[in-house]
């Protein structure tokens, strides 16, 4: 009998923090960690910020390097993808031809970026790993016109990053305000106001007819000059590998409370999942965001190695904008009345109650990391399903933590 | 041994609550634990250099306000991913009502 093996599909946060957690829970069976990209798993969130604005050439930030998994031992098999489950043998073909039998299996493949349908749309770049954001770096001249079309997280760290190095930026946004999805009015209008003091023009409710060789004609016939055009219009969850084998999709791979897949063999975890949120009515949710990868990998690997841990960490997401840093915690959007709370001058945050006056969501925005203490009091509150007093998150004296307290 | 520097008051610190002090050119974080001890750490996550001031203090864990690193402030020890490089601490000293740090300076 061979020993079983853990297999992990998908080098991003998700997989290599799963990787670690396996030695953490002490499995002292092979761990085989599969990438198809060339490099040790890195962090992505630099690579809209930090990665483009710094002066100095950007390096990966690693998550895992050659000697971290050397003493974990953890078997790691970069530049190349899985191509197919076979669920009966239960192995893992990979594209160089070679197979690797599972006990386990997770497949952590991310998110990839949705491509636009006009015409010109081959010119658009899209940003999903280190090469991609050297390359828009590389464009980001001084004194060059750059046109994002997509005003959420990623077309807006982008915008940010292109003022920061001196081109002129063009926001394109379908929607009537940038942030539609899942951030307040109030606080999408302070990232908008900031951006308009940085000299970019958002424009909204804009829609493109077509992009041409230096520009992009809207549909209302208004021009945007364009040297560079990035588009950030969301992210599709990878699910090729899991539809080909016949897993069980929603919205991504559809997972229960556990992580489990529709082959209690097969796990799935991050943006390439959906799963039931018991903190929240068990809503299906699929969530691209840099901590629940990490807490999703936690709780996967837990239950790959015999637990039965829900998964129940409230959603949590941040942006960094120049000096600001914007916070949501929870579903803002289950909430149907807010209470204001100013932690200090010039930050702002909003509590999302719901009808029965529970404490669904916050949001904030404020500089450095001015909010993060009470986001992270008010997340805490989310999830133990609190119903605090208004008038107490409503008054900035009043120290949050002391209702956690039994 | 360094000298003892002035950091603030006790009473500037509630208990279960960290500060930020800034001396020499280093940045440091100063706790007050719930059950009234003050202890010193460097400033900065050893994960990305965030000020850890910014972060929440429960019971005796003092969590990155960016990644939630965790770290025992008492002996700065991390407590797991992303924190895995321990903090390196100071002594701390309360007299005559005030706070005082042994940056070994």
């Amino acid at each position: 009998m061979t020993e079983a093996s853990m297999v992990i599909v998908g080098g991003g946060k998700a997989g290599a923090r799963a990787a670690v957690a396996f030695r953490e829970n002490s499995w002292k069976g092979p761990v085989t960690l599969i990438s198809d990209e060339a490099l040790a798993p890195y962090d992505r969130p630099p690579l809209s910020k930090a990665a483009i604005m710094e002066e100095a050439e950007p390096q990966p930030v690693y998550l895992l390097d050659e000697g971290m998994m050397a003493s974990l031992e953890v078997n790691f098999l970069r530049g190349v993808a899985a191509t197919a489950i076979d669920r009966n043998a239960k192995t893992l073909s990979l594209a160089d031809g070679k197979n690797i039998s599972y006990d386990r299996l997770l497949i952590a493949t991310g998110a990839e970026p949705r491509r636009l349908s006009q015409a010109g749309a081959e010119r658009a770049l899209l940003l999903r790993d280190l090469a991609d954001s050297a390359k828009i770096r590389s464009e980001f001249i001084s004194g060059k016109s750059v046109a994002i079309i997509g005003g959420g997280f990623i077309g807006l760290e982008l915008a940010a990053s292109a003022a920061k190095r001196g081109c002129h930026v063009t926001v394109i946004e379908a929607q009537p305000r940038v942030l539609m999805r899942g951030v307040p009015p109030d606080i999408a209008a302070r990232i908008a106001a900031r951006h308009a003091e940085a000299d970019v023009a958002i424009l909204t409710s804009a829609s493109i007819a077509e992009i041409g060789s230096d520009r992009i004609l809207l549909s209302d016939g208004r021009e945007v000059p364009a040297d560079i055009v990035i588009a950030g219009i969301g992210a599709a969850p990878r699910i090729k590998l899991a539809e080909e084998a016949g897993l069980a999709l929603d919205n991504g791979i559809a997972c229960n409370t556990y992580l489990q897949t529709s082959d209690s063999y097969i796990f799935a975890v991050g943006d390439c999942c959906s799963f039931p949120h018991p903190v929240f009515g068990n809503e299906r949710l699929r969530l691209e965001a840099w901590r629940n990868a990490s807490d999703q990998a936690i709780v996967a690997v837990e239950n790959m190695l015999g637990g039965q841990k829900p998964y129940e960490a409230v959603p949590w997401f941040w942006t960094d904008q120049y000096e600001l840093n914007l916070q949501i915690a929870g579903l803002p959007q289950q909430g149907v009345s807010i209470v204001q709370r100013v932690p200090k001058e010039g930050a702002l945050i909003l509590c999302h109650l719901d009808a029965e006056g529970r404490l669904v969501g916050a949001s904030g925005i404020g500089q450095g990391n001015s909010i993060a203490r009470d986001i992270r009091l008010l997340e805490m509150l989310i999830g133990k399903k609190a119903a605090p007093d208004p008038a107490l998150l409503a008054d900035p004296a009043f120290q949050l933590k002391s209702l956690l307290k039994p | 041994m360094g000298q003892w520097i002035e950091v603030c008051a006790a009473g500037d610190i509630d208990a279960e609550d960290v500060m930020r002090f800034d001396h020499g050119g280093q940045t440091f974080a100063i706790y007050r634990s719930p059950d009234d001890e003050f202890y010193a750490t460097d400033g900065l996550c050893t994960h990305e250099k965030v000020h850890l001031a910014d972060g929440l203090v429960m019971d005796n864990i003092i969590e990155c306000p960016k990644h939630n690193g965790r770290f025992d402030y008492r002996n700065g020890a991390a407590m797991g991913a992303p924190a895995c490089v321990n903090l390196k601490t100071y002594p701390v000293k309360v007299e005559a009502g005030k706070v005082l740090i042994d940056t070994g300076a």
